[in-house]
């Protein structure tokens, strides 16, 4: 287990660069996860870690140790692939082990160790089953115990829970994570879903068109996102075009609104984005005159269970307020309502 | 009855080519099977009767000597054609569609040629007079030309031609359904790609495998020009015998005879490879 450095790492297909100048550290027994949509270079960046890519620029550490030109089979790394990749000609036992074989590990230690990997996936017993008699999850487990096997220094999946089902996957997040919590071991997920990133990382890291948009703990990347890409990337957002006024106040859409923190390097009149997430804006009935308050119509709701989705049209501009069921106020389909985008929850991007 | 009337549907799919097989392959292989039982008349080729001379003629040397021969040159042929074909194959399959498009074309188009053209093309490659060796005579590696055929390597040579498209086109499809993934596994978990590629891709196209080397074999046992062309006598094979003794010798209950003794000594060889391979497969299961 090791601390995971990456210092310039880039790759070129042709003219195209998929992974573009990425620096990067994963402290030691974190897991981080790489986010983004398909094509942004995920998948190449969590190849090249493994070795199964070779970077076109950069170095790669793990810990003290550079291993950009170590071929995959010398790297010490575990990875779990989207197709899982278990080997269909071998029984549960002889894929957790086959690593331990190609080491000369002997029977008996090898059996000792796909039983206890069996043990710590929570799936005991079952080393002779075959893989076709498994179920997906139970696949799941076999391909992060095989992972496992060889106590790697970095532990590598790529999206490998998106073959299954959306209750199952949620199971395995939270299971996985505490796996992985109870391992130690520094590892990297790939995965396209945020839901899946927030609730495994200790690190996001937000990727698009190759570059790295934002680093962050899941909490971070979502309440401060860095750019209009982060913020509609993680959950959904209210973004309102606007320009600096002075200060610490914006004009959007003819309203002036006061933000608490306003970054460095804006002069007034530059134009930049606002970012509310829906669930921060706060909506009362009737016109109220206050800081940061907006008039409007209510032009759709729709009620998902766990809160209530209001939206709101103000002279042209379109908000959406997310409510909880128990503070939903009493407002119906057309009325007039106020809506407060507060000072601490407006953040402001290039 | 609509059950009744339903079962009746795939019987009346199932019959075109039952009656095909039928016409095409049962009833000239009854015929042969009756004529093996014939004697044999000088004048009229053979006349009707129930008798085993021909089969008791097989039991001499000469004839089980060619067939151990024909076994071998099947067996080895299908060996040396696994043995060139799956790599080739396999990298094939690593490589852009567009390559492997024209590759495959290539490959197709070799099988447009016959038996013939192949066979007299390489005596003549293989010569002394217009061969090979004078371009190697003529690069310096050869001090003086020579003629490559007939021999063994010659008819192997000649065999191998014929085999290799068809080894290529049944690995083809199992061979580029593989998943990728499979052998990057094997290399995360230590194993060097060739490792990999023995450990992972040989065994899990295994079926495969065995379907071309019987298809192979299968094949070999009946082609009879090459070793005529691109051997001496004692590298004749059975087939040629059998055409021999039809055509030249004028003795069909003869050749009818060798024909069924060789189906028969073949199939056998078949079943007991299914069947091993079965056991192996229930064994590992």
């Amino acid at each position: 287990m090791a601390v995971l450095n990456l210092a310039g790492v880039s790759k070129d297909f042709g003219a195209t660069k998929a992974v573009d100048d990425v620096d990067l550290e994963v402290p030691e027994g974190q897991l981080a996860c790489f986010l983004g949509p398909s094509g942004c270079g995920k998948t190449t960046l969590l190849r090249m870690i493994a070795g199964l890519e070779e970077p076109s620029a950069g170095t790669i550490r793990f810990g003290e140790k550079d291993v950009t030109q170590q071929p995959a089979h010398r790297r010490g790394i575990g990875m779990v692939f989207q197709s899982l990749a278990l080997f269909p000609h071998l029984d549960v036992g002889e894929n957790i082990a086959y690593g331990l074989r190609i080491r000369g590990t002997p029977k008996q230690e090898r059996d000792n160790r796909a039983r206890e990997l069996l043990g710590l996936v929570q799936m005991p017993g079952v080393e002779r089953r075959h893989i076709p008699q498994l179920s997906g999850g139970q696949r799941q487990r076999v391909a992060i115990a095989r992972a496992l096997a060889l106590d790697p220094q970095v532990f590598l999946l790529d999206e490998p829970l998106s073959a299954l089902d959306a209750k199952l996957r949620e199971e395995m997040q939270v299971e996985l994570r505490m796996l992985q919590q109870r391992v130690g071991i520094t590892s990297i997920l790939v995965t396209h879903d945020q839901r899946e990133a927030m609730t495994m990382a200790d690190m996001v890291v937000v990727m698009k068109d190759g570059q790295v948009q934002q680093v962050g703990t899941p909490l971070e990347i979502y309440r401060r996102p860095a750019n209009v890409f982060v913020a509609e990337f993680i959950g959904s957002s209210n973004l309102l075009k606007g320009e600096i006024v002075a200060g610490d106040r914006v004009q959007v859409h003819g309203h002036t609104l006061r933000v608490e923190s306003m970054p460095h390097g804006f002069a007034s009149g530059a134009e930049i984005t606002v970012s509310v997430r829906p669930e921060e804006v706060g909506l009362c009935s009737g016109e109220e005159t206050r800081e940061n308050g907006l008039q409007g119509t209510i032009t759709f709701i729709r009620d998902v269970g766990q809160n209530v989705e209001y939206r709101i049209d103000c002279s042209g501009l379109e908000i959406t307020s997310n409510v909880p069921p128990r503070d939903k106020p009493d407002v119906q389909l057309g009325d007039r309502v106020t809506v407060e985008l507060p000072a601490d929850a407006c953040v402001v991007l290039a | 009855m609509t059950t009744a009337r339903r079962s009746w549907a795939p019987i009346g799919l199932l019959s075109y080519p039952t009656l095909m097989l039928g016409v095409f392959f049962l009833i000239p292989f009854g015929i042969m099977f009756a004529t093996s039982f014939f004697e044999r008349d000088p004048i009229a080729f053979y006349r009707p009767a129930f008798v085993f001379d021909q089969y008791a003629r097989l039991a001499t040397s000469l004839f089980i000597d060619h067939l151990l021969f024909s076994l071998y040159l099947a067996v080895f042929v299908s060996v040396i054609s696994i043995g060139l074909a799956f790599p080739f194959t396999y990298l094939l399959t690593r490589m852009r569609l567009r390559t492997q498009t024209l590759w495959l074309v290539f490959v197709l188009s070799v099988l447009s040629l016959s038996e013939v053209i192949v066979g007299f093309s390489w005596s003549m490659l293989l010569s002394r007079t217009a061969g090979l060796s004078n371009v190697l005579v003529w690069l310096g590696i050869l001090e003086e030309a020579v003629a490559w055929a007939p021999s063994f390597g010659a008819v192997v040579v000649g065999y191998l031609y014929l085999t290799l498209p068809y080894t290529v086109l049944i690995l083809y499809p199992p061979l580029s359904r593989i998943d990728p993934e499979l052998t990057e596994a094997a290399r995360t978990l230590g194993a060097s790609p060739l490792r990999a590629f023995f450990n992972v891709v040989i065994p899990s196209t295994r079926t495969p495998i065995i379907a071309s080397m019987i298809l192979v074999f299968v094949f070999t046992l009946g082609v009879f020009l090459i070793p005529n062309l691109l051997g001496r006598p004692r590298h004749w094979t059975l087939s040629v015998l059998i055409t021999d003794q039809a055509v030249y010798q004028s003795n069909p209950p003869f050749a009818a005879a060798l024909a069924v003794f060789l189906l028969a000594t073949s199939a056998a060889l078949i079943l007991i490879t299914l069947w091993l391979s079965r056991r192996k497969r229930v064994a590992t299961t």
